[in-house]
């Protein structure tokens, strides 16, 4: 015990007097926090449009009209050659073409109406997929507006939409709870493991090597500051959070600390077993980064899992981080319990035991 | 206690091999109690490996070998305990100062730095005027004094030392040897390493290594005794065109570069005059040859050519 506390003496004199790393653990998840959240967003705006506009008529006038006032889209111009409309798609930008034919509107009621044709850019998927979706959905409004114009009737009102947890579709709110989790996988992953190789390119190892200091407990004190520091970063990021963005756990904050510190524990043990495994720090950063990148991609923090392929969807169920993005979505947004997260809990608590069991286990001071 | 009648060390046929070079070759010694025992070597002799099958870092295989009486691979952890090693590469805590470096390697091994004072004192009264610097910012020769402290904290039976003087200056050198003396002094067992020759002669008995074999193992004054042939310095302007044509003459064994001139090992028939002459023929009138007493280097290089 007390060999210990001289351990993790010696590693936080040496955290606090690295020139770097303090600032590192406040500046982190301010910057990630107070930035990201605006510029990884999923809403699309400012879609370009080019319009054809062959008809010239009522409807035509309206539809553009309605397109220049939305703030969904830009109109990049109006045409009536199509060829410019590709020009202008092909080279300068603009994302769909709206092409309105002759005698659209006169062929309006009649029994073979002409087809107004939206071509998109399929480059970049999401903006091209939203975008003609938004436009398909301005077209049929003006219809709608139109026809009840004439008529002089209510249009119908088929559906009543709610968005359950998250009542603006916020993709904020989707995206907060998230980074949350990258900067534990961050801070967690990394820092345990590239301070325990670090020793092993200064030699200061050889020194403790050659002491009667267990492995375990030399481990354990290369972890505990650590863990510290990944809960002092949740709670900044929490906390900016809730002053930032008005967004506070819907469930009890306990559920989230419980676990935030499996999820903790289960990085830093990965970390530390990445560490011993190699004898550079570049070789860590690259193993680490591996891990990290498909953690990130593949754990349903940025993309929905149930969108995955069935293949993808059942290696999800291998990385601890779709737990821990489980827990902190439904805690956050639904207010779920501990009892209903209960086997994400249980799967957390394997994962720290067997990552922290493996990275014990690989350290060794002879070769 | 039975530990009174047991060696410092002892080694026998220990091997290491890293893929097909083999570091240490079936090495054998003794290193006896309150000795001061000197491995001489170039680099890549073999010599960091040896220390660091001791220092129970590395598992030999092949051979056994005792540190303080305990096996190196089935009592490692009692070994840990009661000696002290200094690797070659300085390996402290560079952003811990000399004082949070000395009390954090004491602390390790449970011991207060007060309760040891007497034995590392006369090293670390030299580098407590630096107490609170940073251990990276010392000087080369100050490190190595620290290092010391730290290996020596936990008062150990045997101090490994792995080129202590590699890269410190000569006043440093000497008084480096000066304390290796003086712990000697208080019994504690001591194995250095070191690629000058110069220090060799302060060790009680010392072993020349080359190839991770041992070459010989006499105290310094029966290893240059070993070197019986009458040996010459040979040194004028030209040194490089003297060197290639001592090389060329008859009578002359072996010639190789010393220091500032030539060292020549000689048949019985060499005549010094004889050989001013026909170097003077070949174009070297300022050419001085003289008889020298043959060094420990002398004696390596002679090892090594018979190897």
């Amino acid at each position: 015990m007390r060999t210990l506390l001289v351990l993790l003496d010696k590693e936080f004199r040496q955290f606090i007097r690295n020139a770097f790393m303090p600032k590192m653990v406040i500046l982190f998840p301010l910057l990630v926090m107070l930035v990201i959240p605006w510029v990884a967003t999923m809403d699309v705006r400012h879609v370009e449009v080019s319009i054809v506009d062959n008809d010239h008529s009522e409807v035509s006038r309206r539809i553009i009209q309605k397109i220049r006032s939305s703030d969904y889209f830009n109109l990049k111009g109006v045409t009536e050659s199509y060829e410019e409309a590709f020009d202008w798609l092909e080279n300068e930008g603009a994302d769909v073409i709206l092409t309105i034919p002759k005698d659209f509107e006169l062929a309006m009621g009649s029994h073979s109406p002409k087809r107004i044709g939206i071509d998109v850019n399929g480059t970049n998927a999401l903006k091209g997929g939203l975008g003609s979706q938004y436009m398909a959905q301005i077209v049929r409004q003006t219809f709608a507006e139109l026809q009840q114009e004439q008529s002089g009737a209510l249009p119908a009102e088929l559906f009543t939409v709610q968005n359950l947890y998250n009542p603006t579709l916020n993709y904020r709110h989707f995206m907060v709870p998230a980074l949350m989790i990258i900067l534990l996988v961050l801070i967690c992953g990394f820092l345990p493991g590239l301070n325990l190789v670090g020793e092993k390119e200064f030699g200061t190892i050889e020194q403790i090597n050659v002491t009667p200091v267990s492995r375990s407990l030399f481990t354990l004190a290369k972890l505990i500051p650590y863990w510290i520091i990944g809960f002092v970063v949740l709670v900044i990021a929490m906390l900016l959070a809730w002053w930032v963005y008005g967004l506070t756990p819907a469930g009890s904050i306990g559920s989230i600390f419980l676990a935030a510190l499996l999820f903790i524990l289960t990085m830093s043990g990965l970390g530390i077993t990445i560490a011993n495994r190699s004898s550079t720090m570049q070789q860590t950063m690259f193993v680490m980064f591996f891990f990290i990148m498909i953690f990130v991609l593949m754990s349903g923090l940025l993309t929905p899992i149930e969108s995955m392929p069935a293949w993808a969807q059942g290696i999800t169920y291998a990385l601890p981080p779709r737990y821990f993005v489980e827990v902190m979505r439904a805690v956050y947004l639904k207010g779920a319990s501990f009892i209903e997260l209960r086997p994400q809990y249980v799967a957390l608590v394997g994962f720290a035991g067997l990552f922290n069991a493996v990275a014990a286990l690989t350290y060794k001071k002879q070769s | 206690m039975l530990m009174a009648a047991q060696n410092a060390i002892e080694i026998q046929g220990l091997t290491k091999r890293y893929g097909s070079l083999t570091a240490v070759d079936h090495i054998s010694f003794v290193v006896e109690r309150g000795e001061l025992f000197g491995l001489i070597g170039p680099d890549g002799a073999g010599k960091t490996t040896l220390f660091r099958l001791l220092a129970t870092l590395l598992n030999p295989d092949e051979g056994t070998a005792t540190v303080a009486g305990y096996d190196i691979t089935k009592q490692y952890k009692k070994i840990r305990e009661c000696v002290g090693y200094m690797p070659g590469r300085f390996s402290l805590y560079p952003d811990l100062s000399v004082a949070e470096n000395l009390d954090f390697f004491a602390a390790l091994f449970g011991v207060s730095v007060k309760e040891n004072y007497d034995l590392v004192a006369p090293i670390y009264r030299q580098i407590e005027p630096f107490r609170k610097r940073r251990a990276g910012k010392l000087s080369g020769g100050m490190k190595q004094k620290l290092a010391l402290c730290c290996a020596l904290i936990h008062r150990p039976t045997v101090l490994f030392l792995d080129e202590p003087t590699t890269g410190v200056d000569a006043v440093s050198r000497g008084e480096f040897w000066d304390m290796l003396s003086d712990l000697k002094q208080k019994g504690i067992s001591i194995l250095v390493s070191t690629p000058y020759m110069d220090e060799a002669c302060r060790c009680d008995r010392i072993a020349l290594v080359n190839g991770g074999k041992i070459l010989g193992i006499d105290t310094p004054d029966g290893i240059v005794q070993r070197f019986d042939e009458p040996l010459y310095a040979l040194s004028g302007n030209d040194m490089y065109g003297l060197l290639v044509e001592a090389r060329r003459a008859r009578g002359v064994k072996e010639c190789y570069p010393f220091g500032a001139t030539h060292h020549l090992v000689v048949g019985a028939d060499f005549e010094t005059s004889s050989f001013i002459d026909y170097l003077k023929r070949q174009g070297f009138p300022d050419a001085s040859v003289h008889r020298v007493q043959a060094g420990i280097e002398d004696v390596f290089m002679k090892l090594m050519q018979h190897e």
